[in-house]
């Protein structure tokens, strides 16, 4: 019998969800209130990085998302993505700062990631200041034009039959003593059924969750990004200073900045990425925009004669531990959340969606394998008796 | 000025300076910034002060009476030190701060050396106008093909007439001053296409009865014209231009009432320039951001929406001019002053000084007759429904990208179904202009049944990232940078410390010099 899944989300991390679905047989359809990618997928650099990441589950995730990500740029074409294998280069500023940074990538090493400690990061970044002690080269480190991959990724679902539907999820309904999902109810009144229900509502899966009797806590994370006026190349890499990965992991409420710069295919340099706990407050805040750019001159002088063009903010979907929640919930069986992806959610979303398909099929797909990957099941969440701790 | 200001005006053309005249008549302390280097906006453009002497534009002009008795006003309350005008600077970001606003602007008077500071005020009145409407055809992208307010900013700004043969084209009563003012520099015009019918206005003669000043400018340019022996060509576009290197000429066509191309009456003609408009679109870029409510206009933009003193749904933000509604200068003067009188009325100071008094009632009438006008000017001068049957799909749509209107076609094939949409997937919309110049059509192309939004750009205006950082290094000089102060040629020359005290509400910016 054929499993009938409605994904809900069409971001990055949705479509990838009904991308591996329907590739693996299934008949999927995709809900969302909006247009594929219009939400925090929009609003990402499109990061698709090993080198910001710790050895642990996230870093397992994220190896294999990478490996899928060139397999998608096989089967749906490189350019329909603008997937750009261009490698990272992450820059330490003083002497300490190396040392720490060298250690990280020894682990990172001993988890599988390519590093190539660097000496002269001028002579892979030439427009980087001078003075800098040295970095570390992530040859695997890549990009995407994430609402472009997004599309992409949908149009190879919707060529596997999966179906795309605007609408919002109000509710769930569900048969039987355990409460098992056999199906949802959108705000327009219809039903549509379903034997698993994938909560792939990236920042809003706190809420759809919620709608599903699944809540998971999924709290917003602003972020702003600066983009440059476009440019003949000067940024080859993913350039960012070493402070990034401790902003990456970091709980702080305040404000946070560290940051990355890049090229685009566009010609624009892009530089991320503030981090702020402010609740889905969309206001701009010049001051975040001026930190970031002092960040980015301090790491390219040659950035104070560019002009920012354009600044966009989105909401990263972060859990309260910072990894992602992937796996069915044991609350109500046939809900299978994929999302909390923080800042990592393009990168990451090949491999959730192989993850997803998965614990759907029972039995590994894609090199996804849910045994491998229980760090991020929902359980880690839930105290014995089933209610959130 | 040594105290805070009570009130930033951004835009410093008719409705910002009359706004400016009658706050400080009021009593009020006003911070006025333009980008420009003279006073008067697009309207009474100016070429600088120290170059009038050399290049008069006095006979381009109309209502110069009014706007030298608003310099006469804003030049002795400069002296006065009640005005702190700041020409040459950018707002790039205004946003709210406490109970007020902090504008951010950044001063290009030493460009290419940007300062950016911070202007803080309790109330925000965002006058910055409007800019020309294009609409794409064949050929537009070629070196020579200008927009209509372009021609007439080189005429104004700079007495520069940008061609010898120019063929004029679009819609609006706009065309005429710019068609008579390149007549009178003598320039060949050599045709005004006008897409509209002048029967339009027969059929609604209303507000052009109330009105007889408009009609006397329009009777004053169709002389002029008359004299020049300047065709004027109704119901007619120019639906193409062509050329090598440049252009060298544009096809003409007749049109239908729906706006295509009549069959057998297209005609080439030579020419080494072309000006285009389509009306025009508010500047809402400062406004979006802030939050404030838009409203449909009859033109087919989304506009601020203010109440009957020129409030926005922002509490303390006021907007005056073509940001609530296309409608002219004269309009623009009386919004301002409404929008003054509100703030005013807002503030405490608006108790001791009757800013306006008694003439109040007879600029509320005067507004309510010019917003006739102004609603009436685009059902006789519309967008013609049918003007993408112009475009082939190879025709270039948004020029900075190089999108083409076959990719629009595409994107909303795929589903995309506004102009935002269409961006993420083409990028139309993403390069140098950031969709000033083709949201108007990519949003006619997707989504015409609706008022043109504008995307939400938090950045206005370009800014140099050197003045940004300067800002949050606590402003020049600047200080060494960790690891090491640049060293390379292309860092920009280090920004100067001031070299007078700024006010205490501002950072980073002097107050020295203007018309």
């Amino acid at each position: 019998m054929t499993l009938k899944i409605v994904v809900v989300g069409a971001g990055v991390v949705g479509a990838a969800c009904a991308f591996h679905a329907a590739s693996a047989g299934m008949d999927v359809t995709v809900v969302d209130r909006g247009p594929v990618g219009a939400g925090t997928t929009s609003r990402g650099e499109g990061n698709v990085l090993l080198s910001d990441k710790e050895p642990g589950p996230e870093l397992a995730l994220a190896r294999l998302s990478r490996t899928l990500w060139d397999e998608a740029g096989r089967e749906l074409g490189p350019a329909s993505l603008e997937l750009e294998p261009k490698g990272g280069l992450v820059v330490a500023s003083t002497a300490e700062g190396l040392a720490a940074l060298g250690e990280f990538a020894a682990r990172q090493e001993a988890a599988g990631v390519r590093v190539e400690p660097v000496d002269r990061v001028r002579d892979l970044e030439p427009r980087l200041a001078p003075g800098l002690p040295g970095g570390v080269h992530y040859p695997q480190d890549a990009q995407v034009q994430p609402v472009l991959a997004a599309a992409a990724l949908l149009r190879a679902a919707v060529r596997h039959g999966a179906r795309f539907r605007t609408g919002e999820v109000v509710g769930a309904v569900t048969a039987g003593d355990r409460g098992r999902i056999t199906g949802i109810r959108t705000s327009a009144g219809d039903v549509l059924p379903a034997d698993a229900v994938v909560n792939a509502a990236g920042t809003w899966g706190g809420e759809v969750g919620r709608r599903l009797g699944a809540p998971v806590e999924v709290l917003p994370r602003r972020g702003f990004v600066l983009v440059t006026e476009p440019l003949p190349p000067r940024v080859r890499h993913k350039v960012y200073s070493a402070d990034y990965v401790a902003g990456v992991a970091s709980s702080d409420a305040g404000l946070e900045t560290s940051c990355v710069v890049e090229g685009t295919r566009g010609g624009t340099i892009l530089i991320g990425a503030s981090r702020e706990r402010v609740g889905f407050d969309t206001t701009m805040n010049p001051a975040v925009v001026a930190r970031l750019a002092a960040q980015a001159c301090r790491l390219f002088p040659f950035l104070r004669g560019v002009h920012l063009m354009r600044t966009y903010r989105g909401f990263r979907p972060y859990c309260p531990d910072h990894l992602p929640v992937v796996g069915p919930d044991p609350r109500v069986p046939g809900v299978v959340h994929a999302c909390g992806h923080e800042g990592a959610g393009i990168g990451l979303a090949p491999a959730t969606g192989a993850l997803v398909t998965a614990h759907l099929l029972g039995h590994p797909w894609r090199g996804a394998d849910p045994a491998a990957h229980t760090g991020l099941l929902p359980d880690r969440f839930l105290s014995c008796g089933g209610a959130p701790q | 000025m040594s105290e805070p200001a009570d009130l930033v005006v951004v835009g410093a053309g008719p409705a910002g300076m009359a706004a400016t005249a009658a706050a400080l008549a009021g009593g009020l302390r006003v911070v006025l910034v333009d980008s420009g280097t003279a006073l008067g906006g697009q309207y009474w453009r100016h070429p600088p002060e120290h170059a009038r002497a050399a290049v008069r534009t006095d006979d381009l002009h109309h209502g110069l009476r009014a706007y030298r008795a608003l310099c006469r006003v804003l030049t002795a309350h400069r002296a006065a030190g009640r005005l702190d005008l700041r020409l040459e600077h950018h707002a790039w970001s205004a946003v709210r701060e406490g109970d007020g606003f902090a504008v951010h602007v950044v001063d290009r008077r030493a460009a290419p050396r940007e300062t950016a500071g911070v202007l803080r005020t309790p109330r925000l009145l965002v006058a910055t106008g409007a800019y020309d409407r294009q609409l794409p055809f064949p050929g537009w992208d070629l070196p020579g093909v200008l927009t209509a307010g372009g021609l007439q900013a080189l005429l104004k700004g700079g007495g520069v007439a940008a061609g010898t043969r120019v063929a004029l084209g679009g819609t609006g009563p706009f065309l005429l001053p710019v068609a008579a003012g390149l007549a009178a520099r003598g320039v060949e015009v050599v045709a005004v296409c006008e897409a509209a019918h002048p029967s339009a206005w027969l059929r609604r003669p209303g507000p052009l009865l109330r009105n007889p000043a408009k009609w006397a400018e329009g009777a004053g340019y169709a002389a002029a014209l008359a004299r020049h022996r300047v065709p004027v060509y109704p119901r007619t576009a120019i639906v193409a231009a062509e050329g090598g290197e440049r252009l060298t000429s544009v096809r003409i066509a007749s049109l239908t009432p729906d706006g295509r191309p009549r069959p057998g009456t297209e005609r080439r003609v030579e020419v080494d320039t072309v000006g285009v408009g389509w009306g025009f679109a508010p500047q809402l870029d400062l406004l979006v951001p802030l939050g404030c409510a838009l409203a449909d206009s009859a033109d087919g933009n989304a506009v601020a929406a203010v109440d009957a003193g020129q409030r926005t749904t922002v509490p303390g933000l006021y907007t005056a001019g073509e940001t609530c509604g296309v409608g002219g200068a004269a309009l623009a003067v009386n919004e301002g002053r409404l929008a003054a009188q509100s703030v005013l009325t807002d503030s405490a100071a608006g108790a001791g000084h009757g800013g306006m008094n008694g003439r109040l009632a007879a600029v509320r009438s005067a507004v309510a007759r010019q917003r006739a006008f102004a609603r009436a000017m685009p059902l006789a001068h519309p967008i013609p429904p049918a003007w993408s049957s112009w475009l082939t799909d190879e025709t270039v749509v948004c020029r900075c990208e190089e999108v083409t209107a076959g990719a629009v076609r595409t994107a909303r094939a795929d589903g995309a179904h506004d102009h935002r949409q269409v961006k993420q997937l083409t990028r139309a919309g993403m390069g140098w202009c950031q969709g000033r110049m083709c949201g108007p059509a990519v949003h006619c192309l997707t989504a015409r049944e609706r008022a043109y939004e504008p995307a939400e750009r938090l950045v206005a205006t370009p800014v140099t990232l050197g003045a940004l950082a300067d800002l949050d290094e606590g402003t020049p000089p600047r200080t060494t940078t960790t690891p090491q102060a640049p060293t390379t040629t292309e860092a920009p020359p280090t920004p100067q410390a001031p070299t007078t005290s700024p006010a205490p509400t501002v950072n980073g910016a002097t107050d020295k010099e203007c018309s």
